[in-house]
């Protein structure tokens, strides 16, 4: 039990952010109304997203280090469940688009970049699928993945703060600072991002282990 | 073992879809009072809704667990077949 201690917590802290969540007051701004609160929800993802491809490009690093088989693993696992956090944020957030920017997909630059972001590491998956060598397949892909990464932070985080754009952290929009959220709304942002990514880091090492099953000869 | 039990959650299932079905038809009388459902109508109804996200996410914690205990149990057997 000592082990689960922080899937309990994940779980706890989750279940207060989705009380929480939705009964604190907030400030009822604009268009937003009440789906501000999905800040609570929508934001966490991409957190998700970022440590899992976080986790993923470092052991990327580390395989190209060594050559250990083990590290190829730890990354595709981290990349797969980095991409599924990445399209929940996604259908999030163009679904929030859809009632307060007045459409689904606006051209606007945040989400363009953040798809073609997607795009590139959902092209590592299918990499990864067509090399059937097992050391090529690792060392291709992991070169692969560091230049996905060097593109993911300059696609989603840098260009979209350098342009135009509706999404709050652009050129003409405030950012996510301390000075324009709420300071109720802080109290359930907060323990969100660290229940969304304890959860997200329990599926990752789930898949971690089914992989260290399913290729027991590398894990010895 | 595995085949059994999902048919069984199956069954329990519609038995559940055609009870909500019933409740539908009688929409018109749910109007109990209490402090329950007093506390579920109030504010626009949304505690209804951060009921239903409570119930998808600890089905999806069950699962999670579920999945978690069934792993644990095959690198046991793992681990013992390696051991002899």
């Amino acid at each position: 039990m000592e082990k689960h201690w922080w899937k309990a917590l994940a779980v706890i802290i989750l279940v207060y952010v989705i009380i929480a969540g939705f009964t604190i007051e907030i400030p009822i701004i604009g268009t937003n109304g009440q789906s501000s609160r999905g800040l609570f929800f929508h934001v966490p993802m991409w957190i998700c997203m970022y440590t899992m491809f976080t986790i993923s490009v470092v052991n990327s690093l580390l395989y190209l280090s060594k050559y250990d088989l083990r590290r190829d693993a730890y990354a595709s696992a981290a990349a797969s469940v980095g991409v599924f956090y990445g399209v929940l944020g996604f259908a999030t957030g163009t679904l929030w688009a859809t009632y307060t920017w007045g459409g689904s997909f606006t051209r606007d630059p945040k989400q363009m970049l953040t798809a073609v972001a997607l795009m590139i590491y959902m092209a590592y998956l299918v990499l990864r699928l067509s090399i059937p060598d097992i050391d090529k397949r690792a060392r291709i892909s992991a070169v692969f993945n560091i230049f996905a990464f060097a593109l993911l932070i300059p696609l989603t985080y840098i260009i979209p703060r350098m342009v135009d754009s509706l999404h709050p952290g652009s050129a003409t929009t405030p950012g996510f600072a301390s000075s324009d959220t709420d300071n109720h709304m802080k109290w359930v942002l907060y323990p969100a991002f660290l229940g969304w990514t304890l959860l997200s880091v329990w599926i990752y090492t789930l898949l971690v282990r089914y992989k260290k099953l399913e290729l027991k000869n590398i894990f010895k | 073992m595995i085949n059994k039990a999902f048919s069984f959650c199956c069954t329990c299932m519609l038995l559940l879809i055609s009870l909500f079905a019933n409740a539908q038809e009688n929409q018109n009388q749910n109007t109990e009072t209490g402090p329950v459902n007093e506390f579920f109508r109030s504010n626009g109804k949304i505690y209804v809704i951060v009921g239903v996200l409570l119930i998808i996410f600890i089905g999806i914690v069950i699962f999670l667990i579920a999945l978690d205990r069934k792993l644990s149990k095959l690198e046991q057997r793992e681990n013992n077949s390696h051991g002899k």
